[in-house]
């Protein structure tokens, strides 16, 4: 009884959670361009539209550049501070966590202003690798806190043997750290490029009236009108999602990076 | 290789990027901004450096007193949505096999990383006349016409809840793995059926993990700026949508970054609310 009950709550939370996109996904294969659902016809004609139409593959290349470069950056800028911290007592410097924690913590519409501010006041406002520092910033956090959750998965006796045969610190980075950090830069880096390819509030106050970001140009078709191939990006970006996070899941321990124990524990 | 304090200047040499980065892009920026929201607005978009309290003292007026308690209210209602329906849900995912959890887990990140705009977009669609769900209930027989659900609060506080659920979940995850399953198996064994045990004793035992979600989501809330926007009417805009209104369209900056401020302080007040909520429950 009980049994069935949880299977039926279950359905009814994965048809919440994916009726909109089965709706969406119904549009995109509309075969004229009319907003319907059920769909009159059947066409890919829309998913080829994003490639094939300048102004939408133009979007795509901005928004994964901007993707592939932001989470680079982002990673760069938490793996050094992440290392320090696990390696050093340095209780000052915790501060500096704070601060990489704080950009996603906030409403976005605070950093982004605050970018904004920023980047007018120095003259660089609209210039497009502003956006991908401004990306970096506000989303440090992902790679951090995977990184910050890899350092103390490390046994730290490995890294003293490595110590006691005489390795010195870089050799030990690059041989003993570096090797069993991977998985987690991997998905701090996968966390932050799905993030950065779909957000919009940041990359709109830095350089939305020069560059158009994906989520940027479906913004501003929505206000000028109807097209399905709105529907066809989204279910390209929802099925990104998915397949990046089920590589995380394949290849790191998705439960264990979420917060639960690692699958030895239970 | 033990922890140990740096000894030499060389030893803070891989801190120096990271801080730098935070400091120039995150700290400064913020500083711009407060100090910003005390300038004076000129005609035509600039601003000039002064000493001004105007652009707080606009916040005193009706509209925007309407404003600040609407976005409260809207936030506190999709907190309370969110947490009562992820409750459960992640209790029993947790309770599932490894397998189950993952492919759950995967999904909920997709939606929870789907940008607001898409969002809005397919809920848009989803609440449309033309290709909405009402055209399903139509060919069911239960509705004799489609017709449109939006704009609407029924379609912001549904799109809202939609966008947080996933996050909801995914806070509460880490508490409800750690929870001791021979908490329920004893209520059990004592006879409580599995919904009274659930009760009785899963919930007062998460008591702190609640209310600390509870405010994560409502800050989380808080931040919705496009949906808002997409799905409801102007008197359902929250300060988001008005602080980007200002800065973008009405080119008052100072204004804007006064209004940014006060955001920053309600939610960091909340932030701090949530910490002692924190440290009770490692207390209990």
């Amino acid at each position: 009884m009980t049994g069935a009950l949880s299977k039926l709550y279950f359905f009814l939370i994965g048809l919440f959670l994916a009726l909109p996109m089965i709706v969406v996904a119904g549009v995109s294969v509309n075969a004229r361009q009319t907003l319907a659902f059920p769909p009159k016809g059947f066409s890919l004609s829309w998913y080829g539209e994003i490639f094939l139409n300048p102004e939408w593959r133009n979007a795509l290349f901005a928004s994964l550049t901007l993707a592939v470069l932001s989470a680079a950056l982002a990673v760069a800028i938490a793996l050094p501070l992440a290392w320090f911290l696990w390696r050093r007592i340095a209780p000052w410097a915790n501060i500096f966590q704070l601060l990489g924690v704080a950009p996603f913590t906030l409403p976005p519409v605070i950093t982004a202003l605050g970018l904004l501010t920023f980047w007018a006041t120095t003259g660089f406002y609209g210039q497009p690798w502003t956006a991908v520092v401004s990306h970096a910033i506000f989303f440090v956090t992902l790679p951090l806190v995977t990184l910050s959750l890899g350092f103390t998965a490390i046994d730290r006796s490995l890294v003293e043997a490595a110590a006691t045969m005489g390795a010195d610190d870089r050799t030990i980075f690059r041989t003993v750290v570096l090797p069993l950090i991977l998985p987690y830069i991997v998905s701090g880096y996968a966390f932050a490029f799905v993030l950065s390819l779909n957000e919009y509030i940041v990359a709109y106050m830095t350089v939305g009236f020069t560059m158009e970001t994906l989520p940027i140009k479906i913004f501003n078709a929505l206000r000028y009108g109807y097209t399905p191939t709105m529907a066809s990006v989204t279910i390209l970006f929802v099925a990104t999602a998915a397949v990046i996070f089920s590589l995380v899941a394949r290849f790191g321990d998705l439960p264990k990076l979420l917060g639960a124990m690692s699958s030895d524990d239970t | 290789m033990r922890r140990e304090a740096p000894q030499r200047l060389a030893d803070y040499g891989p801190l120096f990027f990271p801080a730098m980065m935070l400091i120039v892009f995150f700290v400064v920026p913020f500083a711009t901004m407060i100090a910003v929201s005390f300038f004076q607005r000129q005609q035509g978009g600039f601003y000039v450096p002064a000493f001004e309290l105007s652009n707080y003292q606009r916040f005193l007026s009706l509209f925007f007193a309407n404003v600040l308690g609407f976005s409260l209210m809207l936030a506190i209602a999709v907190a309370i949505c969110c947490v009562v329906l992820a409750i459960p849900f992640t209790y029993l995912l947790t309770r599932m096999a490894r397998k189950v959890q993952i492919i759950w887990l995967v999904a909920l990140l997709s939606v929870l990383s789907l940008s607001e705009v898409i969002i809005g977009f397919a809920w848009s669609t989803l609440f449309s006349r033309t290709a909405g769900i009402t055209n399903l209930l139509v060919m069911a027989g239960l509705m004799s016409e489609a017709k449109a659900l939006l704009p609407s609060f029924g379609a912001v506080l549904t799109g809202m809840v939609y966008q947080a659920f996933p996050y909801t979940v995914l806070v509460l995850y880490p508490a409800l793995v750690r929870l001791d399953p021979t908490l329920t198996e004893a209520a059990r064994t004592l006879g409580a059926s599995p919904i009274k045990a659930f009760f009785t004793v899963v919930v007062p035992a998460l008591r702190n993990t609640i209310t600390a979600t509870l405010i994560m989501v409502f800050i989380f809330a808080l931040g919705s700026y496009l949906l808002p926007q997409l799905l409801g009417r102007p008197q359902h805009w929250t300060l988001s949508v008005l602080i980007t209104d200002q800065a973008i369209y009405q080119s008052n900056m100072p204004f804007a970054a006064a209004m940014a401020v006060f955001l920053v302080l309600v939610t960091l007040g909340l932030v701090a609310l949530t910490v002692i909520a924190g440290r009770k429950g490692e207390a209990a």
